[in-house]
């Protein structure tokens, strides 16, 4: 396997970032620590965003959401992710697409 | 904003913009809005433009559409873990104009399709998402955006929303996608001196080669990987079903950073600076995971559509032409006088049946279920055929007709004669 840093790929793309609202939150955090035994958000986001803590807790920052929407499907289970778009002009700005 | 419009685009993408152009070339009042902070910032492709569904757009594209590269030639790669049987296709027919498809770099291609619109006539908001539909009982009368008093109403909403569809969802439109009806595709955009890419692909200035593969690189989850050359950029990605990744929890970047490590890859590659890492889905679940595409005042365009083709790596260009279809069906009932009513809407779906668009996708309906259930055209297969080709190139005193026997051999072990015989049906009905 290829050690590679998420957040040095992230570091070359253009964010405005909606300091205070997270467009995607985790509806009940205690279903995640709980009851998900296989987390996939936390292996399978191409950004990163969701971290296995120790305790089974799902740590969610979405400063480097890339907006694909694969957390929110994903999740079939518990459909525990309320995703939204961030408000218009904030997020992922492509310089390239 | 309390004006009335005849339509209002929710998306500027491909198939957001071919609506919106259309219909106000036609004449029609036309709002579009796009939540980035220009067309583009929220779009992702590979991206390969064909031509024929813009040149009936906009015939005359070409004299200012930001191009990359005009495709000459067409690489297939089938990948083991140190190797790759591959055929190629290059012609100087290609190379002839007017040219049949063109690399792009979207956030500029999707610029540009956006000033044709405007120009055309239709209004643009930028920096503005739409939150919900505007229903009056069962039809949908206008949407509501994040801006202040933001309700704005329209005799027909076109649903040009990309692959999340968030605004079908919510209305009830749609049931939430599955991970087995959409691909996650990773890629990078890689910048590399001009004259260094035309030597590496041998290519002249301004042709371009496209390099689709298949096999090991995807880890043996339903998939394929891609390189494009841009004009001083390469563009290298790999998508697999979402499905795929949630059962084996493959985390997308160290696909593609394995895929970039292959020994035959990494050369083409190499000393590029990365610029930007991007990521998307695609709706490959075909003809039979397609939403229903009409209803009381609204219609839906392109990826939230699920009008992708993914056999043949054809998205943008249904998404410009089912744009485009919708817009004329708006036309003409507008011409008419008749109102947005579902039944008088239903007439999309007649031009989409008639046209290639539909053609296509039923042709390939069975073809993402048989790929699902049958993983070993992405494992075994890829590995057998290195292995054969392996076999047969290297000389080393074994006479050929015993390298024959033991490549019959391999097949027969890994997949047993009905296995081998079971594929080769399931191969004929996927394409059939």
């Amino acid at each position: 396997m290829i050690p590679v840093k998420v957040e040095e790929k992230l570091f070359q793309n253009r964010y405005r970032v909606d300091a205070g609202r997270p467009h995607i939150n985790i509806k009940n955090p205690t279903t995640c620590q709980v009851e998900c035994k296989t987390q996939e958000c936390t292996v399978c986001c191409p950004a990163g965003c969701y971290t296995a803590e120790g305790n089974g807790q799902v740590v969610l920052i979405t400063d480097g959401c890339l907006e694909c929407g694969t957390c929110r499907i994903i999740c079939t289970t518990y459909r525990n992710v309320d995703w939204e778009y961030p408000r218009g002009g904030y997020g992922i700005l492509f310089k390239f697409g | 904003m309390d004006e009335k419009f005849d339509a209002i685009v929710v998306g500027a993408g491909p198939s957001g913009n071919a609506a919106a152009y259309t219909m106000a070339k036609a004449g029609l009042k036309v709002l579009q809005i796009e939540r980035g902070e220009y067309p583009g910032s929220k779009n992702v492709q590979g991206a390969i433009l064909y031509s024929k569904a813009l040149e009936e757009i906009i015939p005359d594209f070409r004299e200012d559409a930001p191009l990359e590269r005009h495709i000459i030639e067409q690489q297939m790669w089938v990948l083991d873990d140190e190797s790759y049987v591959g055929s190629t296709y290059r012609s100087a027919e290609f190379n002839k104009q007017p040219y049949n498809r063109y690399t792009i770099i979207r956030a500029q291609f999707d610029k540009w399709f956006s000033r044709r619109v405007q120009d055309a006539g239709a209004l643009l908001v930028c920096e503005t998402t739409v939150t919900n539909l505007i229903m009056d009982r069962n039809r949908v009368i206008g949407v509501q955006t994040d801006r202040e008093g933001g309700s704005i109403y329209a005799d027909v909403v076109i649903l040009a929303d990309g692959v999340n569809s968030l605004l079908a969802k919510k209305a009830g439109f749609h049931p939430e996608l599955e991970p087995k009806d959409v691909a996650l595709a990773v890629k990078e955009i890689h910048f590399l001196p001009e004259e260094t890419i035309q030597s590496r692909f041998n290519t002249g200035e301004g042709e371009g080669v496209v390099i689709e593969m298949a096999g090991k690189i995807t880890q043996g989850m339903m998939g394929t990987g891609f390189l494009y050359t841009n004009k001083d950029s390469l563009t290298i990605g790999v998508g697999c079903m979402l499905s795929d990744f949630k059962s084996q929890k493959t985390t997308p970047y160290l696909l593609l950073e394995q895929m970039k490590a292959h020994p035959a890859i990494r050369p083409l590659i190499e000393g590029g600076e990365m610029k930007e890492y991007t990521a998307h889905l695609i709706p490959e679940g075909g003809y039979k995971a397609m939403p229903k595409l009409v209803g009381e005042g609204w219609m839906i365009v392109g990826d939230s559509g699920m009008f992708v083709n993914a056999v043949h790596r054809e998205g943008s260009n249904l998404a410009m032409t089912t744009g485009r279809l919708a817009a004329e069906t708006v036309i003409d009932l507008k011409q008419k006088d008749l109102p947005m009513t579902a039944a008088n809407l239903a007439y999309y779906q007649g031009r989409l049946e008639d046209s290639f668009v539909m053609k296509d996708l039923k042709k390939y309906k069975n073809m993402p279920e048989i790929f699902h259930k049958n993983n070993q055209f992405f494992t075994e297969y890829p590995e057998l055929l290195n292995r054969a080709a392996h076999t047969m190139l290297t000389v080393d005193g074994v006479d050929k007709k015993t390298k024959e026997r033991e490549i019959r051999k391999s097949f027969k072990t890994r997949r047993s004669l009905f296995g081998l015989m079971g594929d080769a049906f399931k191969m004929w009905r996927a394409f059939e």
